[in-house]
């Protein structure tokens, strides 16, 4: 069973992100890394394979320095990583992303898709979903859980009141739920063994992908601050009591 | 003239999602013709709110596959997208209508924008990013219709009377769509639906450190009567309460009356779900975190004594 895990590169998902001079986020710099929402389909994909056999390859568009996402991932234990950078890339929108994802899968097609529910950067939450439809495969967003029976997917999936259990055919894409599982740290071997397992870098050009069909069709034309927070009162433990049983009060919902 | 579609999901039990009908007045004031794709069984019955507040047309699509593989209203509203041609399409963000809109930018190689908190016109929507700290607005360019994923409770829903004609429609499914199905199902919660209309939330993070911490909110908001539990994605992901209680950019947008953050640190993503509360009050050990510089009354201490402590005054109050 070959599966796909898409890798994105994000900078500082822990940090405060900043919006350049052209209104687009900085994107490049020393400090990005593996987004933490792909780790979990990963997680899974790794799983899946040493259960069923194959070979995860993690996927990745971005800027050179996402080079940094795909070795994390191959750390983890990915076997081969595929990283797309081209400067025509820049501020691609989830429809250009999209197509140069599905680009990567015609070119090596792969029995399973795992991606994050929504990118920590973008979160458009979109990107995978527009992939499985240029693919012509199907789709379940929000997993939590993946099996495979009889060469099917049996997958859980998170819904507003619960869980559904979905029967799903192979190919598919799936979206896998932060919290699905814990994913593991690279080993140390697992870290030195990274350097030497195949990654591809690919141009625009070598997916056959014209520049025209990844140019941004959105653009941000204004950016304003919002009018920050009054900002109240900070108080102790010992008057807070009663000053949040007078607020609600006020508030008359006591 | 050009002509604003809302795609309106309809869930299992029959109800049209509430944020069709904001959308629906959102539409109207961009232009007259306001037309409605309602999917999901059960649709036809949505079509006597939608026509109330403002949809002049609305297509039916009555499938379980709206349900089984949302995406696939995609298909469906992409035939009626090549006929009828309009402008504008407005999805509620939810995870279904995510997937349709992701299909949907495929199948028209249309642009599509996630998160927006309000549309200034035909071809330029308003978003907020970095916890709602700033507002951006973005042109739309590209071939029409323009898609957009607009954030529930971004608009209040006004009536204006009306009736919509409806029109039943179907669609030929590709047969790997057909195949995939819901085999089971697994009910959670059901308090969760009285999150978005409290008028007291009182949302627990990682503070509150297992389920049983939970428990002592829950008791503060029986003692409170008007309140409803929620939670940070920290304490849905670490299994201590249902998704259905999450609020945040993943989870639901709440504009209660008063917001009481407990052991939350005010993250952006969580944020962005309850900053329209109209008083926000944080309880939390930490007097540098986020949330408290955002909180009309930030109380530092030890939620594991402040909690227990205030359900006891507020019964004490009421009680007289
Ligand atoms: C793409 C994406 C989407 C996301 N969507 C959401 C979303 O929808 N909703 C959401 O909530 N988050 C979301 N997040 C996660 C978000 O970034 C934060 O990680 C999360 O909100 C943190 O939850 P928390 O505040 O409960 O935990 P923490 O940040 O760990 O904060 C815990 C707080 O509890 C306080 N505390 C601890 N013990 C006590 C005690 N005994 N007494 C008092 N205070 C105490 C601490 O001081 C701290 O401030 C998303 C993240 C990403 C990347
Ligand atoms: N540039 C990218 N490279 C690899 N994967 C991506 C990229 N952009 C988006 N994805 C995948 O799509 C998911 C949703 O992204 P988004 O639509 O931006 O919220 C992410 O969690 C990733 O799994």
């Amino acid at each position: 069973m070959d599966v796909v895990v898409f890798a994105k590169y994000v900078p500082t998902p822990e940090g405060t992100p900043e919006l350049g001079p052209d209104h687009l986020l900085v994107r490049d710099g020393g400090d990005g890394a593996l987004d933490p929402g792909d780790t979990y389909g990963l997680e899974l994909g790794l799983r899946l394979v040493e259960a069923h056999g194959g070979e995860v390859t993690v996927v990745s568009m971005g800027p050179a320095g996402a080079i940094a996402a795909v070795q994390r991932a191959l750390a983890m234990g990915a076997h081969r990583g595929v990283l797309v950078t081209d400067p025509a890339l820049r501020g691609a929108d989830a429809l250009a992303t999209a197509r140069v994802l599905a680009a990567c899968l015609r070119r090596r097609p792969a029995d399973l898709v795992l991606a994050g529910i929504e990118s920590t950067d973008g979160y458009t939450g979109t990107v995978p979903v527009t992939v499985a439809e240029l693919l012509g495969i199907p789709s379940v967003t929000a997993v939590r859980a993946v099996e495979v029976v009889d060469g099917a997917l049996r997958v859980e999936r998170q819904t507003e009141e619960g869980a559904d259990e979905v029967a799903c055919p192979l190919p598919a894409l799936l979206t896998v739920t932060a919290g699905a599982t814990e994913p593991r740290f690279p080993s140390l071997k697992g870290i030195m063994g990274a350097k030497q397992k195949p990654v591809e870098t690919l141009a625009l050009a070598d997916l056959g992908i014209d520049v025209e069909d990844v140019r941004p069709t959105q653009r941000v034309v204004a950016v304003a601050d919002a009018p920050p927070p009054a900002g109240g009162e900070i108080v102790d433990a010992e008057v807070g009591i009663a000053r949040i049983a007078d607020l609600l009060v006020e508030a008359k919902v006591l | 003239m050009a002509s604003v579609w809302v795609v309106a999901p309809v869930d299992r039990s029959g109800a049209l999602h509430p944020a069709s009908l904001e959308l629906c007045t959102k539409a109207r004031s961009l232009t007259e013709d306001v037309a409605v794709v309602a999917v999901g069984p059960g649709a036809a019955e949505a079509a006597g709110p939608l026509g109330d507040h403002g949809a002049r047309r609305v297509w039916v699509w009555d499938d379980t596959a709206a349900h089984d593989h949302p995406g696939s209203a995609a298909a469906v509203v992409a035939d009626l997208v090549a006929e009828h041609r309009p402008s504008l399409l407005l999805l509620p963000m939810t995870y279904d209508m995510r997937d349709v809109a992701g299909r949907l930018q495929a199948r028209l190689g249309s642009t599509l924008m996630s998160n927006a908190t309000d549309l200034l016109d035909l071809d330029r929507a308003r978003t907020e990013i970095f916890g709602g700290t700033k507002i951006v607005d973005v042109a739309l360019e590209g071939p029409e219709p323009r898609i957009v994923l607009v954030r529930p409770r971004s608009f209040e829903a006004e009536p204006v009377g009306g009736t919509a004609e409806v029109v039943e429609c179907s669609s030929d499914l590709p047969e790997l769509a057909r195949a995939v199905r819901v085999s089971g199902r697994r009910a959670e919660a059901a308090a969760a639906a009285k999150l978005e209309d409290a008028r007291v939330v009182i949302a627990g993070g990682r503070g509150l450190g297992g389920p049983e911490g939970f428990a002592l909110l829950e008791e503060l908001a029986g003692a409170i009567g008007t309140a409803a539990v929620g939670a940070s994605r920290a304490a849905v992901d670490a299994g201590w309460v249902p998704y259905s209680l999450q609020i945040g950019q993943t989870g639901k947008t709440v504009k209660p009356d008063v917001y009481l953050a407990v052991g939350i640190s005010g993250a952006l993503q969580h944020v962005v779900g309850m900053k329209g509360a109209k008083r926000i009050v944080a309880i939390n050990k930490d007097a540098e975190a986020p949330i408290m510089r955002m909180a009309d009354l930030g109380v530092v201490g030890d939620l594991f004594e402040i909690v227990p402590r205030l359900t006891e005054e507020i019964r004490r109050r009421t009680a007289s």
